[in-house]
């Protein structure tokens, strides 16, 4: 089927077999081998996009039920040359190791940050709570990190979340 | 996996009148999908309907109308919903992770299907996924499978969050299908396991949920609460939504009380709210209602630690409400 996906600000229009992932057409079709596969499952977050501005886990959406969509990728988020502030504070925060769950966790963090609202763990549901330490951990399970680098992860979202 | 046709439906009518044998809805995928690549689920045609104008909240009368297309994430973040249904917002906030959420659609979260290992593994039997050819789970890996309701068949547990908030607000479920509309009020959307376990709900093939109705709030104080392994983006071992509504005079007028994790279905506990209305709210009465739900309890030899911490928390969170 064909598809047109506006991927990270460029038309791309692409002829996909109904079975592909959208993680599959980013990193095998469009040479965008940012996003990670870590499980194929929704279960660990490295393959994590934006997609119309949201995040979602690109191996559960499948490619034609995309069409239409805007993709943002981890090789989308910085602005020319200039790091996205989230980029900035990871580097800073040295929030890695290895380096695998980090594009997941840039562009989860960056749908997070946009999204406000309350999460399961604050009290009253009424409210839009600051973006703690506790917060941040809650609304960023999606993303596993193998290498346990979350206290930086953390302190580097809170950060730019100030 | 096996190869499909994909279309999207432009609206519910068309949803119905593509679907034929070998049809499945596509919600967000988030659980189709991984069945399809776990070879689970083999549809010849996915008619998308994550896109149908289905996609609101809006009141209706006393009530609200929650669209199928919702997604998770709209629906726990949604004003209406946290200020009159905060334990429905809670439950869907205690759901997966963001991500996730965000792609989830309010119909797809119903009929989700159960976490059991065997029925996700298709080199092992399981009579929900093949049916007569066996139920491993009852001799197995049961840790986290029904202590209530289930079959010699079948002992699955349903896996949804929300769907426990919805069974103890009376939402009540729209369909539309080759048969016509009708309306199916929570918990009776899901099934127990009898001797048909391929059979999660009373759907019959080719219905589409097209939305949630939320009767008014009912009186009183709400919570729900989920007990799991880990703090976050985990499935509940037990889950619970409850209303407790007191008089001034310290007797309880009004109670719901369902369970997540423990069966089948959401759980409605009909034995305790029965046993509590009128009596003395406190802990004797909290605890005796529970035991009296939980009495029909048939714990497998390794989930029995269920019984004790559903007990638990249906005490503890109605000691919570009390005021
Ligand atoms: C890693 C992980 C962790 C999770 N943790 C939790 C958790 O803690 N708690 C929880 O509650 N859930 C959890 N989930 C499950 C998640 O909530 C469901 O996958 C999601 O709600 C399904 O919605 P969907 O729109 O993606 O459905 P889909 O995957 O698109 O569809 C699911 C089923 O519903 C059918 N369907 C979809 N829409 C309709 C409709 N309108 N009418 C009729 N049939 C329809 C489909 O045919 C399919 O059979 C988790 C999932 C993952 C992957
Ligand atoms: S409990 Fe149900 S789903 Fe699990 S193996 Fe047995 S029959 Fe299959
Ligand atoms: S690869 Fe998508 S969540 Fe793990
Ligand atoms: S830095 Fe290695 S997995 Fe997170």
């Amino acid at each position: 089927m064909e598809i047109t996906l506006q991927v990270n600000g460029t038309r791309r229009t692409v002829e996909v077999d109904p079975r592909v992932s959208l993680l599959d057409l980013l990193r095998e079709r469009l040479g965008l081998t940012g996003s990670k596969k870590g499980c194929d499952h929704g279960q660990c977050g490295a393959c994590t996009v934006l997609i119309d501005g949201r995040r979602a886990n690109a191996c559960l959406a499948l490619a034609v039920a995309q069409d239409g969509s805007d993709i943002t990728t981890v090789e989308g988020l910085a602005d020319g040359d200039r790091p996205h502030p989230l980029q900035a504070a990871f580097i800073e925060h040295d929030a890695f190791q290895c380096g695998y769950c980090t594009p997941g966790q840039l562009c989860s963090a960056a749908g997070m940050l946009a999204e406000g609202g309350p999460s399961a763990i604050t009290d009253d549901l009424a409210t839009d709570p600051a973006l703690t330490a506790e917060e941040v951990r809650e609304r960023m399970s999606g993303n596993l990190c193998r290498c346990g680098a979350y206290p930086n992860i953390v302190t580097a979202i809170v950060e730019v979340a100030r | 996996m096996r190869s499909f046709e994909y279309a999207r439906a432009a609206d519910p009518a068309d949803a119905v009148a593509r679907f034929r044998p070998g049809t499945m809805y596509l919600g967000g995928g988030t659980n189709l999908v991984d069945l399809m690549r776990l070879g689970v689920a083999e549809p010849e045609y996915l008619v998308d309907v994550s896109r149908l104008p289905l996609d609101r909240v809006e009141p209706d009368g006393e009530g609200l109308r929650v669209g199928a297309a919702v997604r998770n994430s709209d629906l726990g973040a949604h004003p209406l919903v946290r200020e009159r249904y905060p334990m429905l917002a809670r439950a869907v906030l205690s759901g997966a992770s963001g991500q996730i959420r965000n792609m989830a659609t309010v119909g797809g979260n119903l009929l989700q299907r159960t976490r059991c290992p065997y029925f996700q593994d298709v080199s092992k039997p399981c009579n929900k996924r093949l049916p007569g050819s066996g139920c491993p789970a009852i001799d197995g890996d049961h840790s986290n499978l029904a202590v209530l309701g289930h079959s010699t068949a079948c002992v699955a547990t349903h896996p949804s969050d929300m769907a426990v908030a919805l069974a103890a607000l009376d939402a009540r479920v729209h369909v539309t299908g080759p048969g016509g509309d009708r309306v199916i009020p929570m918990p009776g959307l899901h099934r127990l396991p009898g001797d048909e376990p391929g059979r999660d709900t009373v759907l019959e093939p080719g219905e589409l949920v097209t939305a949630v109705l939320l009767p008014a709030p009912p009186p009183g104080a709400s919570r729900y609460r989920k007990v799991r392994e880990r703090a976050s983006f985990a499935f509940a071992l037990v889950s619970i939504a409850a209303v407790l509504d007191v008089a001034g005079d310290g007797t309880v007028r009004e109670c719901r009380i369902a369970l997540g994790g423990v069966a089948h279905a959401p759980w409605r506990c009909e034995r305790a709210e029965q046993a509590l209305r009128g009596a003395r709210a406190g802990e004797e009465s909290f605890g005796r209602a529970a035991d009296a739900e939980l009495a029909q309890a048939r714990p497998l030899p390794r989930n029995a630690h269920k019984v004790p911490l559903a007990r638990n928390l249906i005490v503890r969170t109605l000691l919570e409400l009390a005021p």
